[in-house]
């Protein structure tokens, strides 16, 4: 027993459900039933099982990308063009759906440009060190300028009927496809980040990616399969939202990778890559969803939820930093 | 009242000559499960050097921040002159006349040397403008009470890196400081600069500054200091005169007990060859490099800084790829293209750079120690977080690891025993072979005798140990054998029996003369003459 050691370190020095309790998430379950007791009590309409499914519909999509793009930015990359996917791919649904696909071909050729724009930006990242936010900053224009270039202002419609299933279809009652399909995404990432290795070098490559590479990650390749698992996850929002909305214009989707972004790190995810969790995106994702659909109910204009966003992405980032001067911590030396 | 009384017989009976600066008594500071500093003291006289000395991680560094206003003590006062003082930020201290001259400045290479000097703190004219003329005048003046031959108005990138120091010390000084502190000042210097760094102190002593001096480096403070403090476990353990004690006094001080010796005599059984390189070569870094290292042997390599050593270990394991060459792990062929295959052959890799290659700080402790780990500790993939924490918990214990928690972030831990969660995680993964590049660098006495105690316990249970170290003491006391590379190339090969400083340093730097011959027979040698 002497031979252990003279002083004994312990695993924690709170238990996890001690500081489960103190997380960004407890505070974000707090601003969801808040949010949910306000729509509540302004709108008569609000709490009918009905119209609440409705409003998942108002985030569902982005959600199921920003599950992935959580664990890209803990990686500490990040991938602006995740719209403009959208936008390449519900295009490639409509040219394959005039060569006259079936349901089962559009739903593959979705996921398939999903993956092939997340394995091309992913390559040009790790395969020639450019940093990710200039790649995609470039990829978010070309693949929406290729989506133009092949539609022009026209749009493609008549998607078969079938096909529509996957963006209006309920699976019991009130519980859409759509909310099955992002309960199950949710899922797969949480267990991914959170209860894989894979997870853990996701992390320690945020944290610190030469001390990852130097402890035998394999930093390029975890960084590729991210960037592909966020493609595919645009192509899937791709079939989704093509599917709800019954047809394809190159304008689909604009301007989603802010809100995505903002889910993120409205979740708790550190811009700047290192920390972060799934549960905390997904009640992010529940609470953009419910604002959403109260300002829709109180009948504010469009323009002003988009300034909402903006003004929440910069809350969101301020407010941990402000949070740790109010506490007297200094966070650089 | 006790510890007050303690303090004061501490240092009454060596009274000093001129009366006090700084007072500091009672302080303490604590971090989230970490106690640094408790009821420390200490005082500063004017035109005397004071030397503060500890182990990493005894607290010099915290002692600085609140000296300089970066941290705000718990609990205790900071005296100057008498009347009692609060820096709320960095600025105060600055106001205040303390000055801070760290081991890595902050210089901006863009600018010239009066801009440096003065940046912040800059004369001004009525408009509010920066007042150029006088500003390159005063920077001129205060280049030359440091005896610095620098035209002011130079860019800063133009210098040398010996120059640079100077401009980061005509910085500190350009505010009138009473207090000047010294990080150790001397790492990045030459021998020559630090001579001149010495006169600078006897000059800034002269004018009455009163100066503290943080060094590892024992015969730099029997030069320098007139006084010393010594720090154990964020305690102060000491104080006294300098010319009163010894070195072996301070020793016992810093690491409570006495330091026997630094390189113990190990016996570990050599066998067969483990690793064989042979014929490798890299575009520009080095070249036809051949050797073979035996289980059970430490293998040194010496050699000047730029000599090719880090680029060869990094190339070994897999961080960067080799033009040609071969690899034989256990008499097997092994092409190793990343850390990873390096570390599932039996490689591993404890780089110089530990802050940035190293430890990965934001990640608590068990999570480094397991990164290399995973696939033991995970079941088809998945996290087994008790299995962890016992593996963590397994190799910590083995190198006496200081910490509050296995769950506490590895980032607030002092430098020493970040080293040792890098070297469990190494250990972690069962190697055959460890390189460790430069493992005892910056360290202080009482853990590098931990260390190498530690590398005597490896290689007696079977291990091989590559050694990359510029310190001859290290090579010469911990090697078996000694490789010394040169320009990219081995230079010569050594046995321990007889090797002394002087050939080691002879072969390094190339120095004409005839190569000594092989010492021992009985070493494979794949060396051609250089």
């Amino acid at each position: 027993m002497s031979e252990t050691t003279q002083r004994f370190i312990p695993d924690r020095l709170e238990s996890r459900w001690t500081s489960l309790l103190k997380s960004w998430e407890t505070l974000l379950v707090a601003v969801a039933v808040f949010v949910f007791v306000v729509n509540a009590l302004s709108s008569p309409y609000f709490l009918n099982a009905w119209n609440l499914s409705d409003a998942t519909f108002n985030f569902t999509e982005k959600a199921m990308i920003a599950m992935a793009m959580a664990l890209l930015i803990i990686a500490g990359e990040i991938d602006l063009s995740v719209a403009a996917i959208i936008a390449l791919a519900s295009t490639a649904m409509g040219l394959a759906l005039q060569y006259g696909a079936g349901t089962p071909e559009l739903v593959l050729v979705g996921l398939f440009v999903g993956l092939a724009c997340g394995a091309f930006n992913g390559w040009l990242v790790t395969g020639f060190g450019l940093p990710s936010i200039v790649v995609t900053i470039g990829t978010m224009s070309l693949f929406r300028g290729i989506a133009y270039i092949i539609l022009g202002d026209q749009a493609f419609t008549g998607y078969p009927a079938d096909f529509a299933w996957f963006g209006q279809g309920y699976v019991w009652w009130v519980i859409s496809f759509e909310l099955v399909l992002f309960a199950l995404v949710a899922l797969f990432f949480g267990v991914l980040l959170h209860c894989t290795g894979f997870g853990r070098q996701v992390y320690a490559i945020g944290n610190n990616p030469t001390g990852a590479l130097f402890s035998g990650v394999r930093v390029a390749r975890v960084k590729f399969v991210l960037f592909l698992m966020t493609g595919l996850m645009s192509g899937l929002a791709a079939i989704c939202l093509t599917a709800r909305l019954g047809s394809t214009r190159p304008s689909i989707a604009f301007a989603w990778e802010l809100e995505v972004v903002t889910m993120v790190v409205l979740g708790g995810v550190n811009i700047l890559g290192g920390s972060g969790s799934i549960p905390g995106v997904f009640i992010a994702a529940i609470i953009m969803g419910l604002v959403t659909f109260g300002f829709g109910l109180a009948n504010v204009p469009g323009i002003v939820m988009s300034i909402f966003t903006g003004l929440l992405l910069i809350a969101v980032i301020g407010a941990p930093i402000l949070w740790h001067r109010l506490r007297g911590e200094k966070t650089l030396p | 009242m006790l510890q007050k009384a303690r303090t004061e017989n501490a240092d009454t009976p060596q009274a000093p000559s001129g009366q006090l600066v700084l007072t500091l008594a009672g302080i303490c500071k604590s971090f989230p499960g970490v106690r640094a500093l408790s009821d420390v003291s200490l005082e500063l006289y004017p035109g005397t050097v004071t030397a503060l000395i500890g182990e990493n991680g005894a607290g010099k560094s915290t002692l600085v921040k609140i000296l300089t206003g970066i941290y705000q003590p718990d609990e205790g006062t900071i005296r100057l002159g008498g009347r009692e003082v609060f820096f709320a930020t960095a600025y105060d201290a600055h106001r205040a006349g303390i000055t801070a001259i760290h081991q890595e400045t902050v210089l901006f290479d863009e600018l010239s040397v009066a801009e440096n000097i003065f940046l912040g703190h800059a004369p001004r004219t009525r408009l509010g403008l920066i007042d150029r003329a006088r500003m390159n005048r005063e920077a001129g003046t205060v280049l030359e009470r440091i005896g610095a031959a620098i035209d002011p108005q130079a860019r800063l990138r133009d210098l040398g890196i010996a120059s640079k120091h100077l401009v980061a010390i005509a910085r500190a000084l350009s505010v009138d400081a009473r207090i000047v502190i010294m990080d150790e000042p001397t790492a990045a210097l030459s021998h020559k600069e630090i001579e001149e760094l010495y006169e600078l102190i006897e000059r800034l002593k002269a004018e009455g500054k009163a100066i503290l001096f943080i060094s590892h480096k024992f015969d730099e403070i029997f030069r320098i200091a007139d006084r010393y403090t010594v720090f154990r476990d964020g305690e102060c353990v000491g104080a006294g005169l300098i010319s009163k004690t010894n070195h072996d006094a301070l020793v016992r001080l810093m690491v409570g007990r006495p330091v026997g010796q630094i390189f113990p005599k190990r016996k570990a059984e050599i066998g067969p060859a483990v690793l064989t390189v042979s014929g490798y070569s890299h575009p520009t870094e080095f070249a036809d490099i051949g050797f073979e290292l035996r289980r059970g042997e430490i293998l040194g390599f010496y050699g000047l800084v730029g000599a090719g050593r880090s680029e060869l270990m990094q190339a070994l394991f897999g961080i960067t790829k080799p033009s040609r060459g071969a690899v034989r792990i256990d008499g097997e062929v092994a092409v190793i293209r990343s850390p990873a295959e390096a570390i599932r052959r039996g490689i591993v890799y404890v780089p110089e750079e530990r802050g940035r290659q190293g430890a990965i700080a934001g990640l608590p402790i068990f999570q480094n120690v397991t990164l290399p780990s995973l696939s033991r500790t995970t079941r088809h993939g998945f996290l087994r977080l008790a299995e962890e924490f016992k593996l963590a918990r397994e190799y910590t214990s083995r190198l006496d690891l200081r910490a509050a928690s296995l769950d506490q972030d590895v980032g607030t831990l002092s430098g020493g025993n970040q080293q040792k969660v890098v070297i469990a995680k190494w250990l972690a993964t069962a190697p055959k072979v460890i390189i460790l590049d430069e493992p005892t660098k910056g360290i202080d006495i009482g853990s590098k005798a931990a260390v190498h105690a530690f590398m005597s316990e490896l290689v007696a249970a079977g291990l091989s140990i590559i050694m990359v170290s510029s310190e001859i003491p290290e090579i010469l006391g911990m090697s078996d054998r000694v490789i010394v590379m040169r320009e990219g190339r081995i230079a010569a090969e050594f046995a321990r029996e007889g090797l002394d400083a002087e050939t080691l340093v002879r072969a390094a730097a190339g120095i004409a003369g005839e190569m000594p011959p092989m010492p021992d027979a009985s070493t494979p040698a794949p060396l051609q003459g250089p």
